[in-house]
């Protein structure tokens, strides 16, 4: 099983209602955020391209952020999904640092925090938050080795781009184009 | 042109705008570590050579303020950490990939031996010290016997105690300015020049401090002859490393890297120790100050700076 998460740059239209969904379901506390919107604007005027990315951690197959965990806490679950277990996290900021995607906080509490791609609602057949709603249905979720998979089909369909790869990390972030 | 922007607001703390997950805390710690990590090469290190009575100060003296440092150093990591009450989950795991883990299994590791080592020579520092108890005077009795072992154990975990404060930043690939392999010797020669440092400004011997100067020197050269090759690495690098060394060269550290940490942290005192060599008259103490300003420094330089550096996507 490897869990990945495809979003369509050419149908999302910036809207923020992941980000929002995201902030409900996981409670993730005021003034912080485990996914973002970045809008790219390309050219000059009047040759202006535009491009809308939901982000958030590529649960990446190589990820530098598990590597330098020096307890643990930090690993790869089911389907490759990357999470952190609260209490083996001692707070030391070294996932932080690794992370070339800024795609981790710490949590008020204390410990690491960052996106699971909703595995508790994964476990249950459901979708993570953020693809569910999506307004513009941009998101795809699912088991890249099951060829029938949502994530898998778009894939093969569409042409698409990883963030950095040259970092290394083998990112499970897909970004059709 | 292109510019991107989070349109969707993200402003998690110590990371947006620029990262800054590690403050004074970190930086502290390294220079601590290298400090320690210095002054216990040199201590097991002439006292394998068989020269504890011609270098007293840098095999019994100086050694007795290591578990101080080290002790230190680990307090600011501890107060560096965010979630402290699970901080003994540092020992309930052994990370082979994660300098951080080894790092803080080697501080365990030289911390009890340099412990050992200062009860060992406490009566060099304090000549009416009294164990009072009969079971530590024979505890010390014993141990008496395995110095020599002692001392190559120590001697080897100080090389890595030294090479990994450089290495926990040059294993940071998501960070240009520290992704380079270095950092690690570059730490640790940096490292040995302020353990040298501080045994000069210990000694009242002259002919020690001049020893020690000559090995300063030295490591002074490697250091400058390091830095030049870590900006041409960078120079011939990806263009994040180029951006990266670019705060040196131009940008806004220039001026603090090459003036304090270069000029009065390295070449300042390399030509202070060359007139003391030749009898001038300067006083002892300023060219070792300023190796150990300027090792402090340039450890907060590049931690600040390299949480500065960073991917473009
Ligand atoms: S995106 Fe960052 S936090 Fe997520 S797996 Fe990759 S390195 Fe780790
Ligand atoms: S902050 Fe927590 S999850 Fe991150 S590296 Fe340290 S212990 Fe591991």
């Amino acid at each position: 099983m490897r869990y990945a998460m495809a979003v369509d740059t050419k149908k999302c239209v910036g809207c923020s209602d992941c980000v929002v969904a995201c902030q409900t379901e996981n409670d993730v506390p005021i003034g912080y955020c485990r996914d973002w919107i970045v809008e790219v604007t390309d050219g000059t005027y009047p040759q202006l391209e535009l491009e809308h990315r939901s982000e958030r951690c590529n649960h990446c197959e190589n990820s530098p952020c598990v590597r330098c965990c020096p307890t643990g806490a930090s690993h790869y679950s089911d389907g490759g999904i990357v999470l952190v277990t609260k209490n083996k996290c001692i707070g030391c900021g070294a996932c932080i640092a690794s992370c070339p995607y800024d795609a981790r906080f710490t949590h008020p509490k204390g410990y690491v925090d960052k996106c699971t791609f909703c595995i508790h609602r994964v476990k249950k057949g459901q979708e993570p938050a953020c693809v569910a709603v999506c307004p513009t249905k941009c998101m795809y979720f699912g088991d890249l080795d099951d060829p029938n998979s949502d994530v898998s089909k778009v894939i093969k369909k569409r042409k698409y781009k990883t963030l950095i790869p040259e970092a290394g990390t083998q990112p499970q972030l897909y970004f059709l184009i | 042109m292109r510019e991107e922007l989070i349109v969707s607001g993200r402003m998690n703390p110590h990371i947006d705008p620029q990262l800054e997950i590690w403050e004074w805390h970190i930086p502290a710690y390294l220079f601590l570590g290298g400090l320690a990590a210095g002054i216990l090469f040199f201590a097991s290190y002439f006292f394998i050579k068989g020269k504890s009575d011609e270098y007293p100060t840098a095999v019994k003296l100086a050694p007795i303020f290591t578990p101080l440092l080290i002790g230190l150093g680990l307090v600011f990591l501890f107060l560096d950490l965010k979630h402290k009450l699970y901080f003994w989950r540092l020992y309930t795991a052994f990370k082979i990939e994660s300098p951080m883990s080894w790092g803080a299994w080697t501080l365990m590791a030289i911390m009890p031996l340099s412990g050992i080592w200062a009860a060992l020579n406490i009566k060099t520092l304090f000549p009416k010290w009294d164990w009072k108890f009969d079971v530590v005077k024979d505890a010390i009795k014993v141990l008496e016997d395995y110095k020599t072992p002692i001392a190559w154990a120590m001697m080897i975990l100080s090389v890595i105690l030294g090479i990994y404060t450089g290495i926990l930043l040059s294993a940071f690939n998501a960070r240009p300015l520290w992704n380079t392999s270095i950092l690690g010797p570059l730490f640790l020669v940096s490292g040995m020049s302020t353990g040298a440092a501080a045994i000069i400004i210990l000694s009242k011997s002259k002919a020690e401090r001049h020893t020690f100067a000559r090995i300063d020197l030295l490591l002074i050269a490697i250091e400058l002859f390091l830095i030049i090759h870590m900006f041409m690495g960078f120079r011939a690098s990806s263009q994040v490393q180029i951006d990266a060394s670019a705060m040196f060269l131009g940008g806004q550290f220039t001026a603090v890297f090459w003036v304090l940490v270069v000029g009065f942290g390295l070449l300042i005192p390399a030509a202070l120790e060359v007139m003391e060599m030749r009898n001038k008259k300067v006083p002892y103490m300023v060219a070792p100050a300023l190796v150990l300003f300027g090792g402090l420094l340039f450890r907060f330089i590049m931690a600040y700076a390299g949480q500065m550096s960073r991917w473009l996507y």
